[in-house]
């Protein structure tokens, strides 16, 4: 058979069925997922992922992967083994949050019942 | 499908005790807010509070809107002690937190196991409102389990303090499964719309044992425990009256009021 032209590929004689494989040190590389800043003070945001055999190049990546080109202050890179989730059928623990406006400032409407109350002050005899 | 006076009766028993559980135990969860013992759990159990509250408005709203029963408001906030189905579990001030999460846990798996099987209840109304809180009694039964076992292993006098947590809790806990009426309860049975307090109290033990066995407390043995039975009957504790006092209070000011 024909060796694949992925040079990642020879380097680990992925191509080559039967063969022993050997793994050396630096060659198992692992996903980091990243996250980008923007602007100082504000969340770091997911955008990607890159493989690195270690977080020290995976940082090198991330930046060259995904801080080339917007503003960026900073980057961070986790493994992602070591992120945990919800498993996707537990979708349904979030499901009523929209209905429940009471959770949010937004979901009372009472500018409405201040400014008449307001203004029935204002309209009040001074004692 | 169209039910009996005789099943209306006995639909009406069984949520409202459902109903009556869910709403003095959000109150009581309630209590926690601004005094949790960390930022997290203050909102967690305030959180876990305004679901039951929201249950409780939707079971009596199903009372209100099928059944031909009274206004949610005005059945919640101006029915006397002794009309009031709940059990004595939720009954209880909140007391440590300990006793807090015990009562949670095993109030919450109670919960989880009758929404179950009120899924495939022929009476829709509650088949419906079981669909829409299922997700919501996943999470306070995750939260709860979570908890259990993160106390149980923090140490001799933690463990010790949930031993004895679920010693005092469980007992009030079996209440929960207080039987209706013998008539009530074959009805209900026949009638497909739930099958009865005992096999819920059952499943409720096989759904407990194995996280308590996982925290290691050992559950009290079930043939020695007295339930504490009489709250679906008009008979409660004494902390229930000073409780509803103070829920109702700023409604029982101007029932008629428009907020």
């Amino acid at each position: 058979m024909s060796e694949s032209l992925d040079p990642r590929i020879n380097r680990l004689k992925l191509g080559n069925a039967g063969e022993v494989i050997k793994v050396e040190e630096g060659e198992n590389w692992q996903v980091y997922e990243v996250f980008h800043q923007e602007k100082r003070g504000a969340h770091h945001e997911h955008v990607g992922c890159v493989h690195a055999p270690d977080a020290q190049l995976a940082l090198v990546f991330a930046k060259e992967q995904f801080g080339r080109r917007k503003k960026c202050v900073n980057l961070w890179v986790v493994r992602s083994a070591d992120i945990l989730a919800f498993d996707a059928e537990d979708e349904d623990m979030f499901a009523n949050n929209i209905e429940k406006t009471y959770r949010d400032a937004s979901g009372f409407k009472v500018m409405d019942k201040i400014n008449k109350f307001k203004q029935a002050g204002k309209a009040a005899p001074q004692q | 499908m169209t039910t009996s006076l005789n099943t209306d009766i006995a639909v009406t028993d069984l949520i409202t005790k459902m109903a009556d559980d869910e709403l003095i135990i959000g109150h009581r969860n309630s209590e926690w807010t601004g005094l949790g013992p960390v930022m997290e759990e203050d909102i967690a159990f305030s959180s876990m509070a305004q679901d039951k509250i929201g249950h409780a408005l939707a079971l009596y709203t199903i009372l209100h809107e099928q059944l031909q029963g009274a206004d949610p408001d005005q059945f919640a906030f101006m029915r006397e002690a002794s009309a009031f189905k709940c059990c004595h579990l939720v009954e209880l001030p909140i007391g440590d937190y300990d006793f807090s999460l015990m009562r949670h846990f095993l109030f919450d798996h109670a919960e989880a196991v009758r929404y179950r099987h009120l899924l495939q209840s022929s009476y829709t109304p509650l088949k419906q409102l079981s669909q829409k809180v299922k997700g919501e009694l996943k999470y306070h039964t995750l939260h709860a389990n979570a908890w259990l076992l993160q106390l149980c292993r923090a140490g001799a006098d933690s463990h010790a303090r949930m031993q004895a947590a679920l010693d005092t809790c469980f007992p009030l806990a079996c209440g929960i499964f207080e039987p209706a009426a013998d008539e009530v309860e074959a009805l209900l049975i026949a009638e497909a719309i739930y099958p009865g307090e005992e096999v819920l109290y059952n499943e409720w033990l096989d759904q407990i044992y194995p996280i308590l066995a996982q925290a290691g407390l050992n559950l009290p043995d079930v043939a020695q425990v007295r339930p504490a039975y009489g709250g679906r009957g008009g008979q409660h504790t004494k902390w229930l009256v000073p409780m509803l006092n103070e829920m109702g209070a700023v409604f029982r000011l101007d029932p008629q009021a428009s907020w």
